[in-house]
């Protein structure tokens, strides 16, 4: 199994030392051909407009939805979550989504880097709290029924699941805890 | 365009009570925190901008943040005199424009700018040689914010010495205003040169590598140990086109700020997106090719012999 990690922008850095000390074979994606060379994908935080001009001049946004559409696991964190969700609440006009699950999520949900944090979250499947960091952190205000809430903030959904596709608002990357990509790892190929 | 709102209001399993943590749980302002959005801003552009259009430009354009402030370096160089930090009004107004983060830049030393520009909510400071500084002596204790900082630095031991402080971003400094990347190379080479060698050093060693770097031995240690700096290494000072970005990604750098060469060339808006491009592609020669067509007259810049004050040296 080979997980790519696209590496247009972003912390896809630290996913892929995550993925090392798992002893997941990993490769940045930052074209369409390597996304061929994968069997699931982790779609990193970053800059989600950067991401999405990006995925758009280099030809990525059909081949994503495909991949998508295959089934092939995908785990967006932060702005992967924003990337992967339906509707966009404070984006530019011109961002794209991919409308891989029924979630409408809210860009920089908490102001600015000053109320960026951290903080222990129970999630449905794990034994012990999960110490989770969220940076200008986005905010899902919509879900559809089809998309299941793994563990929530302040009411809200934080990390959810709708078939293949794992999204969390904040960024399991920076924790030292690999928990939630051995989770990703486990995830059965959709469809 | 996003389609308009969908989806049924949020509602939280009522299988899974545990979940709303109480704020006395919540950490604000810590290393994780403020080490954590460097890490979103890796394999980006960040853009130096004095006013809202340019902001909307950059932004456009694909760069991660933008750098709020009054002059660009190579007009600060011509018109000299003292350098400050940009008016709130500025700054808001360039907050109010773009939705990625925000930085500005204090003098070095001047912690009540820190002040302020933390209460105006900028998402880093940048603790700048490039404004002229305010103590010759202190940088601004770091560790004392919630916002974050990033530094300035020509070698290792002046990045491991504003770690100490509570940097959490590093950028070489390189010669800014000046659109000659001789010296952003200079100090790439000379960090990133200097983290293999500790790499390669006997734990007696690095007694001897603190002292000479006059670096805390705790952080070179940690060095040796992760071969790595403790925090995100940018590139800044003199990058004028989308070669000089994949330059400095190659030669170590995690992302690379351009201050004046954006937006003191002929023709901004495809400059800037052509050097976003060749951060992500920095290893492809046929990506790097492509975007470098026909951008235009870069910034003409200047040699180094031809610079009458080196803001490198600001900084102790």
């Amino acid at each position: 199994m080979k997980v790519g990690i696209l590496a247009l922008q972003g912390a896809f850095a630290a996913h892929g030392r995550v993925l090392d000390s798992l002893g997941a074979a990993a490769i940045e994606v930052r074209g369409a051909q390597d996304l061929g060379e994968t069997d699931r994908l982790i779609i990193p935080g970053g800059e989600s407009t950067t991401m999405s001009l990006l995925a758009e001049t280099n030809d990525l946004l059909a081949p994503l939805k495909e991949y998508l559409n295959s089934g092939k696991p995908v785990f967006g964190t932060c702005a992967g979550a924003i990337l992967l969700a339906r509707c966009i609440e404070g984006g530019r006009a011109d961002q794209h989504v991919l409308d891989a699950l029924d979630i409408t999520v809210e860009r920089n949900a908490f102001g600015t880097q000053r109320e960026s944090f951290s903080e222990d979250l129970e999630i449905a499947g794990l034994d012990s709290p999960f110490h989770a960091v969220f940076i200008r952190a986005p905010r899902i205000t919509a879900r559809g029924a089809s998309v299941e809430t793994l563990a929530a903030l302040e009411g809200s959904p934080a990390l959810v699941r709708s078939g293949s596709v794992l999204v969390s608002t904040f960024h399991p990357e920076l924790s030292a805890d690999s928990r939630l990509h051995e989770m990703f790892l486990a995830i059965p190929r959709g469809k | 365009m996003v389609p308009a709102g969908k989806g049924i209001p949020v509602a939280v399993n009522s299988s899974f009570t545990m979940t709303d943590m109480s704020e006395a749980s919540r950490s604000t302002g810590t290393q994780l925190v403020k080490r954590g959005l460097a890490e979103m801003l890796k394999g980006g552009v960040i853009m130096d901008v004095v006013t809202a259009d340019q902001a909307k430009i950059a932004e456009d354009a694909g760069a991660v943040a933008v750098m709020a402030l009054e002059r660009v370096p190579a007009d600060i160089r011509v018109d000299g005199g003292v350098a400050r930090m940009s008016d709130p009004i500025m700054i808001e107004g360039i907050q109010d424009e773009v939705t990625i983060p925000v930085m500005a830049k204090a003098r070095i030393g001047h912690f009540v700018e820190a002040q302020i520009l933390e209460a105006l909510g900028v998402d880093y400071v940048d603790e700048s040689e490039v404004l002229s500084p305010a103590d010759e002596a202190h940088h601004i204790d770091k560790w004392a914010f919630t916002v974050p900082f990033v530094c300035g630095a020509t070698n290792l031991g002046e990045a491991l010495r504003r770690i100490s402080e509570g940097a959490c971003m590093i950028r070489s400094k390189g010669e800014a205003g000046t659109g000659n990347v001789i010296e952003a190379v200079r100090h790439l080479r000379s960090i990133t040169g200097d983290v293999r060698r500790i790499g390669q050093s006997d734990s007696a060693e690095l007694f001897e590598w603190a002292k000479r770097l006059q670096a805390p031995l705790p952080l070179v240690q940690e060095v040796a140990e992760t071969g790595r700096l403790p925090v995100p290494l940018f590139c800044a000072g003199g990058l004028a086109t989308p070669a000089d970005a994949a330059l400095a990604m190659q030669l170590g750098a995690e992302s690379v700020f351009v201050g004046s060469g954006i937006f003191k060339s002929d023709d901004p808006a495809p400059r800037a997106k052509a050097i976003v491009e060749a951060t992500t592609h920095f290893e492809d020669p046929q990506i790097l090719a492509k975007v470098s067509r026909g951008l235009g007259t870069p910034m003409t810049g200047i040699g180094m012999d031809e610079a009458k004050v080196t803001y490198a040296d600001r900084g102790w």
